[in-house]
């Protein structure tokens, strides 16, 4: 049976009586607090609290008694708790000593008023600007290790550098593979369905070589490196600085940069530009196969049409954007990694930012790019 | 002490028989027999790897072992169903070694999720019972509104013995409390364990390597030693000429704490 309180008031000889019954515990308290918000408080009386029917009290009821004898002597009254079990006077002496009868008042939050909402805007505007700011001195640092790193060459981390190029670069190959398969092979059978309307069905090669040469082969690499391993930089250098790890490092002497950002920059730097070579192939490849499957374009007559479309050009043009996003990807995830606070709650937090952060920027770039290229008539 | 925990004597509230705890081959615990009585603050000692806060973590659920039968109070913890344990565990509370308070979320909100669980509370009264475990742990009225990342380790444990006593648990289950405070910090702390344990009738379950809190604070202890558990009193395990056990209470530190214990029982009022 679930266990029953109340409180019940009566008037007697000039003294107003409260009389507590049942078990006073945490699970009877959201009735308990109906009945005590019902209960008419008495103004300036003799009010007497009479417990001798507590059969059961918690420190939660003993809270909500001492609540209500604070709630009755603020209204002027004499108040006396009566009647006691005496093996219940230690709890409500604990908790009267302890606990806090006045609650903290919870202050309106004020982003509901235009104030508010301006004094938002700003100081989101602020923090993008100082993380702005930050990320440069960041890139800045970053670029003065590697300089001093060209006068002492014989610090690079070797064998740090070649563990990150397996596990962002080669470990990667599989996924990135299939991936820019799936696409070559989605883009040929999109690209035939409208051109079949003209009869230049052939011209799905064109479309092929270029857009996947061009964009979505260093797109796609970016974007899927940035999940892998830009997230797994931010995690495995915030795992550390949540450790303590890295304030030992600088306590022992070594240069957080040079042996965990530099590696992992050059290590992404040289593999991203390989990757995307691969990235290349496998779309192009996906194509030729949905090609030949689909459109009877055989082999032959899809690498003439594919050498006629594509140039080197078209293959570097991708190519050469692969490093510059590396950059981004590896400095923005170290970065983040660099800034977690001691909780490892800001670990998730900003893994989730760091990938968020560097799709962005690649994205950003990869716009940018476009306009010069434009420019250059490239 | 001793004469409290004699009172409650028949009631046990923790019974294990026949625990056998086992990682791969490496075996824990092989056949432990252990009964928590009513009222008391039992201690759990052993050296580093011999499996306290396993057989804590066991006791609680959390791990599951190869055999043996635990009862609390007299519900069978391991084949008990799911409503069965939902109800146990508002019987008790858990303190881990940190405070294990959940990051994104205030201290006052911590000491709120139990609560929120089925209790079907109003908002307000919340807040008043979170604010009033704020204070009886001994926390500053203004940690409620801070996030567990601002505060020192000291706070945490506090904050979480706080969220551990919200639903006023019968037992209270303690893994390494004073680890890492300093010792004002730890003494204080121990203080704050009797003063609640005895206000609010806790059945106390303490895994520590804090001596110091062990003659404070337990009125039987549990060694583990060699897989098995031996329980006595204090008293009984200085007798014990058991190497590890000896060692422990005869080493070095343990003839501090002892010394410290016995001149504080000849003059108790003025022991400083």
């Amino acid at each position: 049976m679930a266990p029953a309180a109340t409180i019940l008031a009566s008037e007697e000889e000039g003294a107003t009586v409260f009389r507590a019954e049942g078990e006073w515990l945490v699970v009877t308290a959201a009735e308990l607090d109906r009945r005590l918000h019902s209960l008419k408080m008495p103004q300036d009386r003799q009010v007497t609290v009479d417990l001798s029917a507590v059969d059961r009290l918690d420190s939660t009821g003993a809270w909500l008694l001492l609540r209500t004898e604070h709630e009755l002597a603020a209204r002027g009254n004499r108040v006396e708790l009566s009647n006691l079990q005496p093996r219940f006077a230690p709890l409500l002496e604990q908790v009267r000593a302890r606990g806090v009868v006045e609650p903290l008042p919870h202050p309106v939050p004020p982003h509901h008023t235009f104030v508010g909402f301006l004094a938002r805007v700003g100081r989101i505007t602020v923090v993008l600007a100082n993380r702005l700011y930050d990320i440069l001195g960041f890139t800045g640092l970053v670029i003065v290790t590697i300089m001093r790193l060209l006068r002492q060459p014989r610090r690079l981390r070797m064998v740090a550098t070649l563990v990150q190029m397996e596990q962002v670069g080669l470990d990667a190959m599989p996924i990135v593979g299939l991936l820019s398969f799936l696409i070559g092979v989605v883009m040929a059978y999109q690209g035939a369905d409208q051109l079949r309307r003209f009869g230049a069905e052939i011209y799905t090669v064109n479309l092929l070589g270029i857009s996947i040469l061009r964009e979505l082969g260093v797109l796609l690499s970016a974007i899927i490196i940035a999940g892998r391993s830009g997230s797994a930089f931010t995690a495995q250098i915030g795992t550390m600085q949540v450790n303590e790890e890295i304030d030992a490092m600088r306590t022992l002497g070594l240069d957080p940069i040079e042996v965990l950002v530099l590696p992992r920059l050059f290590g992404l730097g040289i593999t991203l530009p390989l990757i995307v070579f691969f990235a290349d192939f496998m779309g192009i490849l996906g194509g030729g196969l949905m090609s030949w499957a689909v459109l009877d374009i055989n082999i032959p007559n899809f690498l003439t049409q594919l050498q006629s479309a594509v140039t080197e050009t078209t293959l570097w043009v991708g190519v050469v954007k692969a490093p510059v996003f590396a950059t981004i990807i590896a400095l923005v995830g170290c970065y983040e990694g660099l800034n977690v606070t001691r909780s490892a709650e800001s670990v998730g937090r900003l893994t989730t930012q760091s990938v968020v952060e560097s799709i962005f920027f690649v994205i950003v770039t990869d716009a940018a790019f476009s306009i010069v290229f434009s420019m250059l008539k490239v | 002490m001793a004469e409290d925990a004699s009172e409650n004597q028949g009631d046990v509230v923790i019974r294990v028989r026949d625990l056998v705890n086992a990682f791969g081959s490496q075996v824990i615990h092989d056949g432990v027999d252990l009964d928590v009585r009513r009222g008391e603050v039992i201690g759990i000692v052993g050296g580093s790897g011999t499996g306290k806060s396993v057989m804590l973590r066991t006791v609680v659920g959390l791990n599951r072992p190869v055999s043996g039968s635990i009862e609390v109070l007299g519900r069978d913890v391991l084949h008990a169903s799911e409503e069965e344990r939902h109800e146990l565990e508002t019987h008790w509370g858990v303190l881990f070694q940190d405070g294990a308070l959940f990051s994104s979320l205030t201290v006052a909100q911590n000491i709120e999720v139990p609560l929120k669980e089925d209790l079907h509370l109003p908002q307000r009264l919340m807040a008043e019972i979170a604010a009033c475990k704020v204070g009886m742990v001994g926390l500053p009225a203004d940690a409620a509104d801070k996030y567990p990342a601002q505060l020192s380790g000291g706070m945490r444990k506090r904050a979480g013995l706080a969220r551990a006593l919200a639903l006023d648990p019968e037992i209270l289950f303690l893994d390494e409390p004073t680890a890492g405070l300093d010792p004002i910090a730890a003494s204080a702390f121990d203080q704050l364990i009797k003063d609640l344990q005895s206000s609010l009738d806790l059945t106390v379950f303490l895994v520590t390597h804090d001596l110091d809190s062990l003659f404070a604070i337990c009125d039987r202890v549990a060694v583990l030693v060699d897989k098995k558990i031996r329980v006595g009193t204090l008293e009984q395990h200085l007798q014990d000429d058991h190497p590890w056990i000896h060692s422990y209470f005869h080493g070095p530190r343990g003839r501090a704490a002892v010394a410290a214990e016995l001149s504080a029982r000849a003059a108790p009022p003025s022991a400083h």
